[in-house]
């Protein structure tokens, strides 16, 4: 499943920006944009890779439990991370890393889950409404749904004030459209027309399983049936994923009900660092994405519109800052108290959690008194 | 203290209705429970009252009536929602278990997950397949869960209330061949604690515990008992997670006896951890090893032989006999 005629491309591989009958639309959201939010696109999508590699590296040398890595997506996730609004909320599935980075999470936080930590690791209210990953395939679809439920009974939507419209973004993954959860969304969204963009990074793969094993049908014409409008987009431009997640957000915040992106991509890397992608893929199809690469094209783009050198030299720094800071911040980590363990069971105070933290405390204290 | 009569499904049907006054947070949803009023009728006249977007016919996906709930709840919203028979929650079991119950914990407590799920269960009504099945064990097994059970009108009123109130999930189990029968209810005065069991006969030889429809047959047996000169404490259970086992261990180590019993197979059963805990906990009061009295571990059969499946109070004093024998 590749490029079709239906699929928005904004930027073509070399680098220029597509205008055409099916561009038109689009464009103007590309032409309001200053240049430091041009350049910010560039920035996420390099300092983000940079960060994917060093903690590749970090599960290789034993620091990190798992690492799940984005190469490849890194366009698809920063412009449509980019066309949220502060007071939208993103459910994300577990690949979003620069999402959470451009809402204002510590991607430390990433680093301490994936070495054992936490199950979760951050407060959504804290990190711009970005909320924790979901490990179970499509379960954060039904509580992204459930969530922008709750902005249209609030009120919060098709008041035609900037400030207060929301909507609700949703991050998942061609595996996950088979998920019954995935499609219970989509009929409860469609249902109670929830303010609410569905994004789908088709990364033609689900681990070693082709797209082409969840569907005979492109995935964004699924939508329809649902009664839910879709695009397709190039997800390795940038500049497609912001415009198009743009215009969609923008319509699901004025009230016009949910709305669907399809962003065709590539997992350049392994599933996660558990997983050897040479069993199950070929070399040329990875060459030809590779080709397709969005960091690449779009600094083909920038430099053409004449940003210098001196800006990718500063970005390539910060990368590098970014990655030897994570290193350092993770050697510098220890583990958790074992009480940590009987934490938040429960919200109100809970009988059986307290008798058995006080049991294991005078269980350890026990050692401690045999050994002093 | 005002006081009146009606069945327990008016009772939930009342208390759900001050519940939805008191906080314009708590909302209703689940399948055929607006305009119908659900196909108990304990949610009858809810939608005309509160509006559609207070009381919500859902489209018909367990799955997806849980998973959105825990969205509103994220939105600050107290969802009750309604599963429609006992057997059509595992559709919803991922939701509930992998969800709900894990992310206040996975939240570190920052986020409270106040969602409440009602689920007619039990026997006793002679319905098709998937409609008369007790899986109250599967959900008190699961770390983040509450767990309870009203037994009498006069508890589904206050304890929907505090369910609704609990700042944790709660899966409210509801005795369903207990919904036409009528009792008191308190309209004022202070409830019971949500999590407390209690005793609602006293006695001296035998101790009886179960929970929902099961503490009428306890209390039916324990009357049956008394004729034959045989003095049984009964305890309504009220709570399966967290247990409070201090009225049971209390009645324990008066009577020396303790016979647990509850329609859901006995194997792994919320029947077997109380058997567990008492045997811990009172092992130089008993007299007698604790007893169960459980459905089998067999699917729920066919409803002619629901009779045969059930425990009823001949299946009861038969244990109670076995423990005085000791
Ligand atoms: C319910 C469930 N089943 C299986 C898994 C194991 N698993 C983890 S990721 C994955 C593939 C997901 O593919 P996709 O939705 O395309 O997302 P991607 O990993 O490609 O981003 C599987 C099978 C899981 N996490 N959850
Ligand atoms: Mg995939």
């Amino acid at each position: 499943m590749s490029y079709t005629e239906a699929t928005v491309q904004l930027l073509s591989p070399q680098g220029s920006l597509v205008e055409s009958a099916a561009t038109e639309e689009y464009l103007p959201f590309i032409a309001e944009l200053d240049e430091s939010r041009l350049l910010d696109f560039h920035r996420q999508m390099v300092v983000i890779r940079r960060f994917d590699i060093e903690a590749g590296n970090l599960q290789r040398q034993g620091q990190l439990a798992l690492w799940i890595p984005s190469l490849g997506q890194e366009a698809a996730q920063v412009g449509s991370g980019y066309a949220a609004r502060p007071q939208d909320h993103i459910f994300p599935a577990y690949r979003e890393h620069v999402v959470g980075r451009i809402r204002g999470l510590d991607v430390m936080k990433i680093i301490e889950l994936l070495r054992g930590l936490s199950h979760g690791g951050w407060n959504p209210a804290e990190t711009g409404n970005f909320h924790l990953f979901t490990l179970v395939i499509g379960s954060q679809a039904l509580h992204a749904t459930g969530y922008a439920m709750g902005q249209r009974f609030d009120g919060v939507v098709g008041t035609g004030d900037p400030e207060v419209d929301q909507a609700t973004l949703v991050y998942f993954g061609d595996g996950a459209t088979s998920q019954g959860d995935v499609n219970e969304a989509l009929v409860f969204a469609a249902s109670y027309q929830t303010p609410q963009l569905f994004f789908l990074q088709n990364n033609h793969w689900a681990i070693s399983v082709p797209v082409e094993r969840q569907s005979r049908t492109p995935l964004y014409l699924r939508a329809a049936g649902f009664g839910v409008p879709s695009t397709q987009i190039d997800g390795n431009d940038v500049l497609a994923s912001y415009a198009v997640s743009r215009k969609n957000l923008d319509a699901a915040r004025a009230g016009e009900g949910p709305r669907f992106i399809e962003a065709l991509t590539y997992r350049m890397g392994a599933h996660t660092t558990s997983d050897d992608p040479t069993k199950y893929r070929e070399d040329e199809d990875v060459a030809y994405w590779s080709e397709r690469d969005p960091i690449s094209r779009y600094e083909r783009y920038l430099r053409a519109k004449g940003v210098g050198e001196e800006f990718f030299r500063d970005v390539a720094t910060e990368a590098e800052d970014l990655a030897s800071d994570i290193r350092r911040r993770t050697l510098e980590l220890g583990d958790p108290p074992a009480s940590n363990m009987f934490r938040s069971v429960y919200t109100d105070a809970h009988p059986l959690i307290a008798e058995q933290a006080a049991w294991f405390a005078a269980y350890e204290a026990g050692f401690e008194e045999a050994t002093s | 203290m005002t006081e009146r009569m009606m069945p327990m499904a008016k009772a939930i049907n009342e208390g759900l209705r001050a519940a939805l006054r008191n906080d314009p947070k708590v909302l209703l949803m689940g399948e055929d429970i607006g305009t119908l009023g659900g196909v108990f009728r304990v949610t009858e006249g809810l939608k005309a009252e509160f509006g559609e977007n207070r009381v919500l016919d859902t489209p018909l996906a367990e799955s997806g009536i849980v998973g959105t709930a825990i969205g509103l709840a994220m939105r600050g919203y107290r969802p009750v929602c309604e599963i429609q028979f006992d057997g059509f929650i595992y559709p919803g079991f991922d939701q509930i278990t992998s969800q709900l119950a894990k992310l206040t914990y996975r939240h570190e407590g920052t986020q409270s997950f106040p969602v409440v799920i009602r689920v007619p269960y039990g026997g006793h009504i002679g319905a098709v397949e998937h409609h008369q099945e007790s899986p109250e064990a599967y959900f008190a097994h699961t770390a983040g869960l509450r767990v309870v059970s009203p037994a009498a009108p006069n508890d589904g009123y206050w304890m929907i209330q505090q369910a609704i109130a609990s700042n944790d999930p709660v899966l409210f189990f509801e005795p369903k061949s207990r919904y036409w029968q009528k009792g008191e209810v308190a309209d004022d005065g202070v409830p019971a604690p949500l999590h407390q069991s209690r005793v609602v006969r006293t006695g001296t030889q035998v101790t009886l515990v179960g929970h929902g429809a099961m503490v009428s047959q306890l209390l039916q047996a324990a009357e049956v008992a008394a004729g034959e000169g045989t003095s049984v404490e009964v305890i309504d259970l009220r709570s399966l997670s967290p247990i409070d086992y201090a009225p049971i261990l209390a009645s324990v180590q008066k009577t020396g006896r303790l016979v647990v019993a509850q329609e859901a197979p006995g194997n792994v059963s919320v029947g077997s951890e109380i058997a567990a805990t008492v045997a811990e906990r009172a092992f130089y009061s008993l007299e007698a090893p604790v007893l169960r009295v459980s459905g089998f571990d067999t699917p729920f059969p066919p409803a002619k032989l629901e009779g045969v499946y059930l425990p009823d109070v001949d299946r009861i004093l038969e244990a109670v006999d076995r423990a005085l024998a000791y």
